[in-house]
């Protein structure tokens, strides 16, 4: 093989180990794509048909199925050559090249938001080490799933300035599998400016991993109407605002889900902090249902909320929030508009509870989560810069450490 | 299709709009965790347990990894996600709908055959009770665990069918599988082989190797079958079942290596040698799998049986992926070759194939447990070892159908029983050679730590390194 001239020629390859396969045909049976088949001797992954979808990992008994080589594009392993393996190949130097972005499954346009979104983290994450398999990408632009509006209700108090909308779709018989924290995208109708079809907008999922309604094969967005820019010149946003229109019943082109890092930990004792405004809330509803769900499993781990808006009437979520036993949820909510009263924000309410925080902070159970506008960050990061220094910590050290342990994320926007 | 946790048992099939069945089951719980505590693993009860929990039937959701005391590992009832307008695929009422209750005139048969598969599940937890006190790693300690909790949950996917179709006889046979007892001469489990002694942890692989496997291909039989909660309950079984095959195929090829490690480095092949050094020497490991292929190719039953005809052309039991065969799936017109013995000589003949659906299955695992073996064989070849593994003959050591009443070396010649009395120690594990690996058996059970008698793993569980504390004693 001549080495390829640039990286984009080259892919990943999923391949099955065949000394440590026991050939139970679970991968086979799980695939959704019918990419496993074999024979006599082995079980293979044909490279056109794999999707990533990773439905066999978790399944396979043995870990025999998670391998991956980088190969090139024209001149992937095939059927035949890999039937007739008693090893798996050795790396070559395509593994030690990155796979260009040519040939990730995950849409540029996705690749882009998620940058902008984690840029506040300081570094790469990871996912916490007890959270779930997640499956990303299951459908792109070029194969949507289309989804089925069940429901959709204004959270926000119709007189309040922005208009924020729970959404829930349906998926129906289509396989859709998310878990807290993670994205979808959702592809507007009709074209832009220049007659392209529109870009994919991403939303996280604001319900938890069993469904919006337990059993159900749907999902909840929460969207926000927008009506101005970033810099406040007025401005409609082209998918917020058909969100928003959706009525009962109609039909909606979906991609995703995307997310492999910003997902909650799973195991007992695990807490959560979660720094939040406006739609931001929607990851932090998601973790806080899903625990709220298991609550009488007494898993332990403590919830700490600091949640800003404007108003009270611009807060979503704030009667099922106000409803949660104390106990169970440690709820600090900032509003910075509301008449006759000091402005607050959540970075106050994070230093007026410094103790905790820093406790927290400390805690190597405790995962933080930090989602909404670009603008809190700086205030955020800022306060929990104060509170380690107050307490002989030093937050430019203990970030990267935290990253390292998969115990901070940011996504912003 | 979502299991809710929030009720007390777990399940997909919406328990609670069924108050009677879910009484019922509650009552039946009790007494299920009295009997894992009174004959679940040893001492068990405190330990943390890094366990496989299913959560969802989905793929995403059925292997959730995590620490679990195993009296409180979630058991409960999942089924393979439905089908619509599925047909029954094989015997008299192929292209019919599938059945979702069971037809009067089959009841008796169904509820025998789902006991008897039932009764093996909490069976083998009997047998394995003491394993835990000699593991050889915290690793191997929670594969067994893992194996064990599986089981328990096999018996409620069992438990469930028998509450939810057959009534009080349903819940009274619920009851017996719990009051049967592995070995017990007064009240003994329905199956030969799941009466027999499990008392080292070769034992314990070579079990789980081949009669687990035996498992994997009565459930793969059953999960063909008319009877859709039968066939989508065993569905979801076989998943959980690849594990234990996983736990003994890979348990004796790590002892192959150790040995094999240990012949180079002594460069030696003297048994004598090999076990004063503390390692089980290959002609020893060969005679266990005699033993545990022979034992439980007796649970097919016999090779000619009017019974299985019946299961079949009844749809009660189909053959082993019976969708991916090419024949017309009644087999009134077609044959199959079974072996039989006439006079001093073994020779095959052709039977209605309808008759020989058990050889038919138990041809398919011996096919299967031949590439185990081929696999295994791998392991001396590549460190420059020159042994070979082998099956023995189909008709050696068997207690049940053709060769019931003859005795058959494993290279498939007919022995008068002088010569089987004077042999068959050559061939089968003897006192002698239960005893050296009895003596073998120690616990080792600080992380990352692995008895001497058997290499550690390549890689761990859930992408865990091998030094992962996958059990903590607290």
């Amino acid at each position: 093989m001549n080495a390829p001239s640039v990286q984009s020629e080259l892919a990943r390859q999923h391949v099955i180990d065949p000394e440590i396969c026991i050939r139970c045909n679970t991968c086979e049976e799980m695939c959704p794509v019918k990419a496993i088949s074999h024979d006599a001797r082995n079980y293979v992954v044909n490279f056109e048909i794999c999707s990533w979808c990773n439905a066999c990992i978790g399944p396979c008994p043995t870990g025999a199925i998670d391998n991956i080589r980088n190969v090139r594009k024209d001149q992937p392993y095939s059927l035949a050559d890999q039937l007739g393996w008693d090893v798996l190949p050795g790396f070559t130097e395509y593994d030690n090249m990155a796979v260009g972005s040519a040939t990730t499954e995950v849409p540029d346009e996705v690749q882009r938001i998620t940058d902008v979104a984690t840029a506040g983290q300081g570094g790469q994450a990871l996912a916490p080490w007890s959270a779930s398999h997640p499956y990303v990408n299951l459908y792109g632009p070029n194969n949507p799933v289309t989804a089925t509006v069940s429901g959709n209700y204004r959270l926000t108090a119709e007189g309040a300035s922005s208009a924020i909308h729970h959404v829930v779709l349906d998926f129906g018989t289509t396989p859709f599998p998310v878990l807290e924290g993670q994205s979808i995208g959702i592809i507007p109708p009709g074209t832009d400016a220049n007659g392209k079809p529109h870009l994919l907008r991403m939303y996280s999922v604001a319900s938890p991993r069993e469904g919006e309604r337990p059993g159900y094969n749907n999902l909840a967005l929460t969207v926000k109407r927008v009506t101005e820019d970033h810099d406040g010149k007025p401005s409609m946003g082209v998918c917020s605002n058909y969100v928003c229109d959706l009525k009962k019943g109609d039909q909606v082109q979906v991609t995703g889900p995307y997310g492999t890092t910003f997902l909650m930990p799973n195991h007992p004792g695990a807490s959560i902090m979660m720094i939040c405004t406006g739609t931001g809330s929607a990851p932090m509803r998601a973790m806080t249902e899903r625990r709220r769900r298991r609550m009488n499993q007494k898993e332990g781990g403590e919830l700490m909320l600091f949640f800003g808006a404007r108003t009270r009437e611009e807060l979503p979520y704030l009667g099922p929030l106000q409803q949660l036993p104390k106990d169970f949820i440690d709820i600090n909510f900032a509003f910075s508009r509301t008449p006759d009263q000091p402005k607050q924000y959540v970075q106050d309410l994070i230093r007026a509870r410094a103790d905790k925080v820093a406790a927290m902070l400390a805690d190597d159970n405790c995962f933080i989560y930090i989602c909404g506008l670009k603008g809190m960050e700086t205030g955020v990061l800022e306060a929990f810069s104060d509170i380690c220094r107050a307490r002989g910590m030093d937050w430019e050290t203990l970030r990267p450490a935290l990253l390292k342990k998969a115990r901070f994320h940011v996504e912003t926007y | 299709m979502a299991i809710n946790y929030d009720e007390r048992i777990p399940n997909n099939v919406e328990l609670s709009s069924n108050k009677t069945l879910q009484r019922a089951l509650e009552q039946w719980q009790p007494s299920y965790l009295d009997w894992w505590r009174e004959m679940g693993p040893d001492n068990s009860t405190n330990y943390d347990v890094y366990l496989r929990t299913a959560i969802s039937v989905e793929p995403n959701g059925w292997a959730h990894f995590d620490y679990v005391k195993m009296p409180e590992y979630r058991w409960g009832i999942f089924l393979a996600p439905g089908e619509q307008n599925k047909k029954i695929t094989f015997g008299d009422h192929k292209g019919d709908d599938v059945w979702q209750e069971v037809p009067g005139e089959y009841r008796s048969t169904l509820r025998r055959i789902i006991v008897t598969q039932g009764d093996t599940e909490p069976a083998s937890v009997e047998q394995q009770r003491h394993l835990g006190l000699t593991a050889p790693s915290l690793y191997d300690l929670r594969n067994l665990f893992q194996v064990n909790v599986e089981e328990g949950r096999h018996l409620w996917a069992m438990v469930y069918l028998l509450h939810a179709h057959f009534g009080r006889d349903g819940r009274e046979e619920g009851e017996a599988l719990l009051e049967r007892r592995s070995g017990d001469a007064d009240n003994p489990r329905i199956l030969t082989a799941f009466n027999e002694k499990t008392p080292d942890w070769l034992s314990f692989f070579m079990f789980t190797f081949a009669t687990d496997r035996d498992g994997k291909y009565q459930l793969a039989s059953l999960a063909e079958s008319a009877f859709d909660p039968l066939a989508r309950t065993c569905k979801f079984m076989l998943i959980e079942e690849a594990h234990h095959l996983f736990v003994g195929e890979q348990g004796v090829s790590r002892i192959i290596q150790r040995t094999c490690e240990v012949m180079n480095e002594l460069k030696t092949d003297d048994p004598a040698k090999l076990r004063a050094a503390g390692v089980i020497d290959l002609p020893t490991l060969q005679k266990y799998l005699n033993f545990h292929f022979s034992v439980t190719s007796d649970l097919y039953g016999a090779e000619i049986s009017s019974n299985a005809a019946t299961y079949y052309t009844t749809g009660l039991k189909g053959r082993f992926e019976e969708t991916k065969l090419a024949d017309d799936h009644k087999l009134d017109n077609s044959e199959y070759e079974v072996m039989d013995v006439a006079g001093d000589r073994i020779l095959s003949r052709h039977v209605p194939a309808l008759t020989a659906l058990n050889e038919r299955l138990r041809d398919d695992w011996v096919t299967d447990i031949q590439s185990g073996v081929s696999r295994w064989n791998r392991v001396p070849e590549k460190l420059g070892v020159n042994f070979k593994f082998t099956l023995p003959h189909k008709g050696f050591h068997r207690k049940i159908g053709m060769f019931a009443d003859v005795h058959v070396a494993p290279d498939g010649r007919l022995l008068s029983e002088a010569e089987w009395t004077h042999q068959h120690k050559n061939w089968l594990p003897s006192e002698e050679d239960r005893l050296f690996v009895h003596s073998l058996m120690g616990s080792c059970l600080e992380p990352g730590k692995y008895a001497n008698w058997i290499a550690a793993p390549n890689r761990g569980i859930n992408n865990k390194p091998i030094d992962f504390e996958y059990v903590r004693f607290n």
